[in-house]
């Protein structure tokens, strides 16, 4: 079990408030990612629930126990490090026995669990070295073992994907995904990273300077951002966003509209400019373009055999039904 | 990450060393200032009252002090000289690729362990005696007259022993900083086309700075104390009284203890302002 | 920088390089040649080099007319304690600026290294009379503690250098494992400390076993360490350059060796952390 409930939270550190009173709720068995640009407070929140730093004010309860008093062990959460956080001076197999010789547990069942958790994560073979000697996707992998070995009610990663390369990082997203859905155990997730947000969350929580912006599965975020900052931050590569005399046509302040949303034509439509940069992924090719007297540049997405070259001008066609208007003040409009 | 336990813990953990620093710099410290302020003589009678900065100006108005003065400034920059130029040079032939690197590494930074009283006795009688040191017999070697060093160029002599000893503490820093110099910033001057010698204007010495002033602050400082290598040699004559050693004859050889701390306390200003500028620059690492 | 130097240039470094370090190393060759020599043969014209009788006659002499065994022992134990007392008030200390720190801790850091620049001779004479207040003139005890004051801000900066090494998250990975603090220190500090605090007692043994200064002011006969002893040298009384070179290689070989281990560490210790 694994429900985690903030109330009221807030943490500052002097006179500087990072987190201002925050109410959350993470369901039983829940993949949840916070999700937000750097300093939003994404890892502070995610070191109170740990214990790592203490609240404010505010009160966090593991499955209906106050928790805000209780030292980080005996939360019943285990935690992934962004810097893997390995114990330089054991092998691989004490690092992942660690905790369980800190509860006191017997050797046998130690051991059972060890290895148990060694084969799930392929680490058999490197049980016996250390980890200066291992590679960064096998850290990170022991890293995990430690924290399952323990059948924690959650599990905690700050960032556990930023060390590493980025196909590495492709695959170890599937593995925590794959993880996840085995073990059906609540996770809670720090990244600055949405598309990691967007593939691996069951429900993302957005933030920004403390502040939760919206919370949603991760379709629900994209489709329905709940004001400018979520449309900007969620979808690769970003929304159009327009302001202007297009706006007010659809009687909106700012109107957001995807790359993947915009019909592209040699001939007709509604707007029209020069292709700058295109970027070719084989699947699909995204079109910079300019000069269309909407903003300085907007991009579309076509399929990946759609060609024009630098400087030809083409016709773009928006999806009105697709289109996101925001007020004055970035919120949505209905 | 802390509690308010464990704060007052390390406050507990701090404090013996705080405290043992704390007395062992201020009771002998204050010691010295009510000294310096006093007619002391412990062999004449002691204590004879107070004369304010009578001590102060007497120090300074002797007829010892700016020859010390001059001593100590001739050996404090010609040893930094000597090993900062040198130790320069050797720290970037040592980061060249050679065999046996390790070993003559080891060569080169031997003389820094080796105790000062050996160091200034071997160099005073083995190499630097008129008739038996080795020098002697190179001279004689090549039909010259041996030199006396230690009376002919006490000074020098002294400069060159010192030298020798820290020259590998010079070397090592200079070259440890060094071989933190990204060698990619070596690569684009060279794309960009800069030859070999200003490749070392432009790059290398900018980069060696900071520890180039680190090893002239340090050596400076422990320079300045610099005793046991002429307590053994010259025992202060022959013009290589530095004010180290002046101060230590006013007090102990002498034993005009008030005369000698209103020096003591002129030496403690004096390396608190070298003192000064090291601990803004280490201040200034702390903060990274 | 993967390109390859050529042989030609390679030789050149290594044949410079070889002279000159054999140059700067030199002296202390040329004493450890001579301590093996007859003293007529260490003040031959020419000088002898490596085919002389070797003996161990000086090595003998010394030992037996000077009693040199009591040095060394003094000189031991004054390195060894002052580094012991030193590091039991250094760690915690260390310690807790490393991981505990406060708003005081640079300043505090700052002021110890400034104690280490107060030039001892503007102290001498009050330390000679406490010394001899206290009765501690002369005594292994006093000399110790007065060494272990000396080093102690360099004691403090190393460790304090090496434990800010220790990432802060692995402590709070511990902690999250179930460590409490003792668990902690026991199990992730201490192990993960060990590499710098060995080579801090390594420096500090260098450093007090070659204090010459107060060693030599402090004491006499009794507390007398190696120092204090080959400065007894300095007024010889006829040929003596054979037994002066084997005192020396004798007082200078232990930490010769300890020296070249913690090349590395001294740089670190003293520039106070400046360059690593």
């Amino acid at each position: 079990m694994g429900r985690i409930v903030l109330e009221q939270v807030t943490k500052s550190f002097g006179d500087v408030t990072v987190i201002p009173p925050l109410d959350l709720t993470i369901e039983d068995g829940e993949f949840t990612v916070f999700v937000g640009p750097s300093g939003c407070g994404k890892s502070t929140l995610l070191r109170l629930i740990a214990g790592l730093e203490d609240v404010t004010s505010g009160s966090i309860r593991i499955d209906g126990r106050e928790c805000s008093d209780i030292p980080p062990a005996k939360r019943g959460l285990a935690m992934v490090f962004q810097s893997y956080a390995l114990y330089p001076h054991m092998t691989v197999r004490k690092n992942i026995a660690f905790p369980l010789r800190m509860a006191s547990m017997s050797r046998q069942e130690q051991d059972r669990r060890v290895e148990q958790a060694a084969a799930v994560l392929n680490l058999t073979e490197y049980l016996d070295r250390r980890p200066g000697q291992l590679s960064g996707g096998q850290r990170q992998r022991v890293a995990i073992g430690r924290a399952i070995v323990r059948e924690p009610a959650a599990f905690l990663f700050d960032e556990p994907l930023s060390n590493l390369d980025a196909a590495l990082r492709v695959g170890m997203r599937l593995e925590i995904s794959q993880l996840h859905n085995r073990l059906k155990t609540t996770m809670v997730y720090v990244t600055h990273d949405q598309v990691e947000a967007m593939t691996m969350a069951d429900r993302i929580v957005v933030l920004r300077a403390g502040h939760i912006e919206q919370v949603g599965t991760p379709l629900e975020l994209y489709h329905n951002p709940r004001n400018l900052f979520v449309a900007g931050f969620i979808g690769s590569p970003k929304m159009n966003l327009l302001e202007g005399p297009e706006a007010a046509k659809h009687d909106a302040h700012t109107i957001g509209i995807r790359p993947e949303h915009i019909k592209v034509s040699a001939g007709e439509g509604a707007w029209s400019g020069v292709v700058g940069v295109s970027e070719h992924l084989g699947s699909d090719t995204f079109f910079h373009v300019h000069d269309t007297g909407l903003a300085e540049s907007v991009t579309v997405r076509a399929d990946g055999d759609v060609r024009f070259s630098h400087g030809d001008r083409i016709f773009l066609t928006p999806r009105t039904e697709r289109m996101h208007r925001f007020d004055t003040n970035g919120r949505r409009l209905a | 990450m802390s509690t308010k336990a464990s704060r007052s813990a390390a406050r507990l953990m701090l404090a013996p060393a705080v405290i043992l620093l704390l007395a062992w710099m201020l009771v002998p410290l204050t010691m010295t200032l009510i000294f310096s302020f006093q007619r002391f003589l412990p062999l004449r009678g002691g204590f004879q009252g107070w004369v304010g900065f009578e001590n102060y100006a007497r120090f300074v108005g002797s007829s010892a002090f700016w020859p010390a003065v001059q001593t100590t400034v001739l050996i404090v920059g010609g040893v930094l000289l000597i090993t900062v130029v040198l130790g320069i040079l050797l720290a970037l032939l040592l980061d060249q690729p050679m065999w046996g690197q390790g070993i003559v590494r080891i060569l080169v930074i031997a003389p820094f362990f080796v105790m000062p009283t050996v160091t200034g006795l071997v160099w005073k009688n083995m190499f630097m005696d008129p008739n038996n040191g080795l020098l002697a017999h190179l001279w004689r070697f090549f039909g010259g007259d041996p030199v006396v060093w230690l009376s002919d160029v006490p000074v020098f002599s002294i400069i060159l022993i010192v030298s020798w000893q820290w020259l590998p503490f010079a070397t090592l820093i200079l070259l440890t900083a060094i071989q933190s110099l990204d060698s990619e910033q070596l690569e684009a001057a060279e794309m960009d086309g800069a030859p070999v010698l200003s490749r070392f204007w432009h790059i290398i010495l900018p980069h060696l700075s900071r520890a180039i002033t680190i090893v002239i602050l340090i050596q400076t400082i422990f320079l300045l104390a610099i005793f046991a290598k002429i307590f053994v040699t010259t025992q202060g004559s022959f013009g290589t009284r530095t004010l180290t050693y002046l101060i230590y004859q006013r007090v102990l050889e002498s034993q005009n203890v008030g005369l000698g701390s209103a020096g003591g306390i002129y030496a403690v200003i004096l390396a608190n302002i070298f003192a000064l500028f090291l601990m803004r620059i280490v201040g200034k690492n702390l903060d990274r | 920088m993967a390109r390859t130097v050529t042989a030609q240039r390679k030789a050149i470094n290594t044949a410079v390089a070889w002279v000159i370090g054999i140059l700067i190393f030199f002296p202390i060759l040329w004493t450890i040649l001579t301590s093996f020599k007859t003293e007529a043969q260490a003040i031959a014209d020419p000088p002898v080099w490596f085919f002389f009788d070797w003996t161990l006659e000086n090595y003998r002499v010394v030992q037996e007319r000077s009693n040199y065994s009591r040095f060394l022992w003094n000189s031991i134990i004054i390195a060894g304690g002052s580094t012991a007392l030193g590091m039991l008030v250094a760690i915690p200390a260390a310690w807790s600026m490393a991981f505990v720190p406060s708003n005081q801790t640079k300043n505090i850091l700052l002021w110890m290294l400034s104690t280490k620049m107060l030039p001892a001779v503007g102290v001498l004479y009050p330390i000679y009379l406490i010394f001899i207040q206290l009765g501690l003139l002369d005594s292994r005890f006093g000399l110790t503690i007065v060494i272990m004051l000396i080093n102690l801000p360099i004691m403090v900066w190393m460790l304090y250098t090496y434990f800010k090494e220790i990432p802060g998250e692995i402590l709070e990975a511990a902690r999250m494992d179930g460590a409490g603090l003792r668990e902690e220190i026991l199990f992730v500090l201490t192990p993960m400390a060990i590499p710098g605090i060995a080579s801090t007692v390594l420096l500090n043994i260098i450093l007090a076993w070659n204090e010459a200064f107060w060693t030599l002011n402090l004491t006499a006969a009794r507390a007398a360490p190696l120092t204090a002893f080959i400065a007894s040298y300095s007024s010889p009384e006829g040929l003596f350059y054979a037994k002066l070179s084997a005192a020396s290689t004798m007082a200078i070989a232990p930490i010769l060796i300890l020296g070249w281990f913690s090349q590395k560490q001294l740089v670190r210790g003293l520039t106070f952390g400046a360059v690593k």
